[in-house]
């Protein structure tokens, strides 16, 4: 199926989950990575369970704070 | 080491809403396009520190969110962000090494302590810095 990941469209195999999705990107530090899914955030709690389907676009945010 | 190419322009802009935001930490999120051996910084967005405070900032992910969405839109890659530093120096503190949670990205800081702005791009991997190479260039003579 394809996915479009920050901006890009890419085929994965069918029933990826989140998790493996976020294995796959290689992303960094993901429990300070908030998730979009078609412009809707993915709560904390269904990170684990989320299933991406054909079509969808996800973003990975990262935490973007600091001090001085 | 990836050249960092900022306008002049798009420089005085930064400061200037900097320094409009005084006491307080302004920041926001830098894009561009690829260019030999690095980086051109074609738009700088200017968020809201939702921390509203003079020694901590914080980006709402809804308007980061906005912010990528128009990046996508004008063809435009994310770099990384910007905040300044109202009294301290253009240098990631402990609190800014700690949160750098994104390797890919730029890390730049505008300091405001002086009479004079200064701006330093920064890489931060690893709890590691190095500076990047942030060249402040004129559309008069770069052309």
């Amino acid at each position: 199926m394809t996915i479009t990941v920050a901006g890009e469209k890419k085929e994965y195999k069918d029933g990826l989950t989140l998790p493996e999705l976020i294995e796959i990107e290689d992303v960094e530090t993901p429990q300070y990575v908030t998730v979009s899914i078609n412009d809707e955030f993915v709560p904390t709690e269904e990170k684990e369970s989320t299933i991406l389907k054909e079509g969808d676009s996800v973003e990975f945010l990262y935490f973007m704070g600091g001090g001085c | 080491m990836k050249i960092i190419r900022l306008n002049y322009r798009i420089y005085d802009e930064l400061v200037e809403y900097a320094k409009n935001h005084l006491p307080e930490e302004a920041c926001g999120l830098i894009a561009g396009k690829e260019t030999d051996g690095g980086f051109t910084i074609e738009k700088v967005y200017y968020l809201e520190n939702i921390d509203h405070a003079n020694d901590h900032f914080t980006l709402d992910p809804k308007d980061q969110m906005t912010a990528i969405k128009d990046m996508r839109t004008l063809g435009l890659k994310p770099l990384g962000n910007w905040h300044s530093h109202p009294e301290s120096p253009s240098r990631p503190s402990l609190e800014d090494i700690k949160l750098a949670y994104d390797s890919k990205a730029s890390y730049m800081i505008l300091s405001l302590m002086a009479n004079n702005p200064v701006l330093n791009s920064f890489h931060i991997e690893d709890g590691q810095v190095s500076k990047e190479d942030l060249r402040i260039y004129s559309e008069e003579y770069y052309y």
